[in-house]
């Protein structure tokens, strides 16, 4: 028996308000505001004024267990994927153990069933220990319990054309999808930063944005040849917007990400030699921040996913060039985009629900669950926004184990108020709740 | 003052001020007793995480002229991979009380965060950090081209004793050589426009970072037309390291001798410049790649003499770091 909650007055996908009723894990009733009754035991939650979207799906999350539980765990992770609006996360591969095969895949899974924060849906890796020299048994992740669809040898590239192309074709069979983290490899050896005038300057080692536009330029023409879909990890630069759009125009299956930090931040940010700003691939300059938001805008890129990269302090508390790359995201990420598209006026409400939902969820192959219609009968996956809200990034009182938010002291707008996993509420008043079903599941195993 | 990070927080005057705090500390070298009181009760930390014996020599030797303890705190290696990390290395130096630290650093920026990141309070001086910075040499060769070429008598001089109270407009700088790794370069791109000189850098196209147009210089490809054409004052030789000539296919020239047909300065070259030009290197040299011994030993070299203002450039960015004041010195 779950809680019946009562959403009253809540404006899904941003239009006109009414009261929203989840029971027995869907959603049951949706009536004018004011309207809904309130039966015994259920809980009202006020929510005038809040914007009601579809749980967001992010396709990119590391949350680092297996192998680096002092930096996140699936627990903390998910934890802080609720508290930021998830309902279902795509946890990446580059673990240690690699997700390579499927008794790690499925090991992540039932971590994440076990947490309960959200619905885990593993990455697997294309190549075995992301060596990239040949594939990972991509078969069994499939059809393991945790039925893979995304592969990524996210943090390294896939950088042999011909494995590409395998790749590209083998996952054909089973509906897969290859997530590109496109680096060209030996164009950024050593590389530390977008390379450019700030690089110039500071005597950081560039990165160049055609190491990231060549991959992305070669993978849709290999995936036009063997007629796959392919899917482009956080895109960011101007050029790679074109390519996309290009490729998009010549009816290529291309899906692409963009992350929360690659709609604002800029390399300008590494003057401060702050490692906090140290993000693979690399902040890039004020021109390619506003050819993303301008592709986010109008289709060119399909979704927003964090590529949320928490970190022990110790890898952050050092020399820039000695530091990790990667920033937390998934607390920052729906505030984020409200703040650069939706107060912008460059998206609407139902847009986010479109580019951190809907279409994430469909790429991912969970949108039988996710990513659904705001609708009576459909699951009760659900996020709900004060837009009016404004909060203080604070990277130790966020609910992931790691601190590194490029965000601290940053003013955002926007507050995740509640977040409900199949009509069972993960977030409520803005604060994580703890499951309390989990004896209950215990002793029916 | 409170650290010496980069040549681009200097002002025109700042700068100013510190080689005419060098030009004092540089007479007082020539008495019997080099040694001054002035820094006496202070200590100064030589924190090291690259080797460089000059660069460290020269530090120690301008603390110790003026009587500050000086420790010398080797820490080569990545803070990561072996052992201390940046932080804690900090830490340890803020509690045995050092009042400055002279830190080398393989990572660009690594002095900026010793400086700012609340660690330790110490003045910090960037002894050189990664590609980034070394704004000691970049002043030290600034003081060089001053003596010579804005002091009295000199072709574009006319300003008091040594070139006191001048800047260097008008001299014009040819800068040749690895100008993408090179804190050198970088350092004195800043300092020279900072004072007025007009700075070429020579170089070939895989050795200049992309981002060099927004640079307050010109750059060329060509060193003969430099040379023959713009006619520099001065020309600073960059050191070439030689695992940029390795590396296969990453290799940023095809080998060491056609490196030095198009950008090496030898008799041939030196003979295309004015009689009043000086040849600068900040050392160690490649005698044979980027300088041949004939430029190297030459009368228009200054590169020896470069050495020795480094210890008065030193004494004075210490001296002006811990005294913060340029007002009242007494030598």
């Amino acid at each position: 028996m779950t809680t019946t909650y009562v959403l009253r007055g809540a404006r899904p996908l941003g239009g006109e308000a009414a009261d929203v009723v989840l029971a027995d894990g869907i959603v049951h009733e949706i009536t004018a505001p004011g309207a809904a009754g309130v039966p015994d035991g259920a809980v009202v939650v006020d929510a005038i004024d809040h914007v009601l979207l579809p749980g967001l799906v992010d396709l990119h999350t590391h949350l680092r267990e297996p192998g680096r539980e002092d930096a996140e765990t699936v627990a903390s992770g998910t934890r802080a994927a609720a508290a930021g609006g998830f309902t279902a996360v795509h946890a990446m591969a580059n673990t240690s153990p690699v997700a390579d095969t499927a008794g790690v895949v499925e090991q992540v899974w039932r971590l994440g069933r076990q947490a309960g924060w959200v619905d885990v849906h593993p990455v697997g890796a294309v190549t075995v220990g992301l060596g990239g020299d040949r594939l990972a048994e991509l078969g069994a992740m499939a059809d393991s319990p945790a039925r893979v669809r995304v592969f990524s040898d996210d943090g390294r590239c896939v950088h042999d054309p011909i494995l590409m192309r395998r790749a590209l074709e083998y996952v054909k069979a089973f509906d897969g999808v290859v997530a590109q983290h496109a680096q060209e490899p030996r164009l950024t050896e050593g590389a530390q930063m977008n390379e450019g005038v700030v690089s110039a300057e500071i005597g950081l080692a560039g990165w160049p944005a055609v190491a990231e536009e060549a991959i992305i330029a070669r993978d849709v023409l290999l995936a036009e040849h063997v007629g796959s879909r392919l899917h482009v990890c956080h895109l960011s630069t101007a050029g790679s917007v074109e390519i996309v759009r290009w490729a998009k125009g010549r009816g290529i299956d291309v899906t692409a990400e963009v992350t929360p930090h690659h709609l604002v931040l800029t390399d300008e940010l590494a003057r401060s030699y702050d490692p906090a700003f140290k993000v693979n691939p690399p902040l890039r300059t004020a021109a390619d921040v506003e050819a993303v938001r301008a592709g986010l805008a109008d289709g060119t890129i399909d979704i927003v996913a964090t590529d949320h990269a928490p970190h022990t302090r110790e890898d952050k508390d050092c020399e820039w060039g000695a530091a990790a790359f990667g920033m937390t995201g998934l607390e920052t990420a729906l505030s984020v985009v409200q703040q650069t598209m939706v107060d912008s006026g460059r998206l609407t409400w139902a847009d986010v629900a479109r580019v951190l939902s809907t279409t994430p969820a469909r790429i991912g192959r969970v949108d039988a669950e996710h990513g659904r219609p705001i609708a009576v009968g459909e699951p009760a996956n659900l996020t709900l926004v004060d837009p009016a809200a404004r909060r203080t990034v604070d990277g130790a009182a966020q609910a992931t184990a790691s601190a590194n938010t490029p965000f601290a002291g940053y003013e955002l707008p926007g507050r995740v108020v509640a977040t409900f996993l199949r009509g069972r509420a993960t977030v409520l008043d803005g604060a994580p709740v703890e499951r309390t079903d989990l004896a209950i599941e215990g002793a029916a195993r | 003052m409170k650290h010496l990070l980069s040549t681009a927080d200097l002002s025109r005057d700042e700068a100013i001020g510190v080689l005419d705090t060098a030009a004092q500390m540089a007479a007082t070298q020539s008495r019997e007793i080099k040694k001054l009181p002035t820094l006496r009760g202070r200590t100064v930390v030589n924190l090291f995480f690259e080797d460089s014996t000059r660069t460290r020599i020269s530090f120690e030797t301008a603390a110790k002229r003026l009587s500050a303890d000086v420790i010398n705190f080797s820490a080569k290696g990545s803070s990561v991979s072996k052992g201390e990390s940046l932080k804690d290395t900090a830490l340890t130096l803020h509690a045995m009380g050092a009042d400055a630290v002279v830190v080398r650093h393989w990572a660009s920026g690594a002095p900026a965060q010793l400086a700012h990141a609340g660690w330790l309070d110490a003045a910090i001086l960037n002894a050189g950090d990664g590609t980034h910075m070394h704004p000691t040499q970049a002043l030290l060769d600034a003081y060089t081209i001053r003596r010579h070429l804005a002091g009295p008598g000199a072709p574009r001089g006319g300003a008091g004793d040594e070139g006191v109270g001048a800047d260097l407009a008008g001299i014009r700088v040819a800068i040749v050589g690895d100008v993408l790794h090179s804190r050198v370069a970088r350092a004195n791109v800043r300092l020279l426009h900072t004072l007025g000189a007009e700075v070429t850098l020579v170089s070939p196209p895989t050795l200049l970072p992309v981002g060099v147009h927004t640079w307050p210089c010109r750059t060329s490809y060509d060193l003969d037309a430099t040379l023959a054409g713009w006619q520099p004052d001065a020309v600073m030789m960059l050191r070439v390291q030689r695992e940029r000539m390795s590396g296969g296919s990453g290799a940023f020239f095809p080998s060491p001798l056609e490196y030095t047909r198009y950008f090496g300065l030898d008799a041939r070259r030196l003979a295309l410049l004015g009689d009043h030009a000086i040849v600068m290197h900040p050392g160690p040299m490649n005698r044979g790649l980027e300088i041949s011994a004939e430029a190297a030993d030459s009368d228009r070299a200054v590169i020896v003499e470069q050495v020795a203002n480094g210890v008065a450039v030193r004494m004075a960015a210490l001296y002006l770091l811990l005294s913060g004041t340029t007002e009242g010195i007494s030598l």
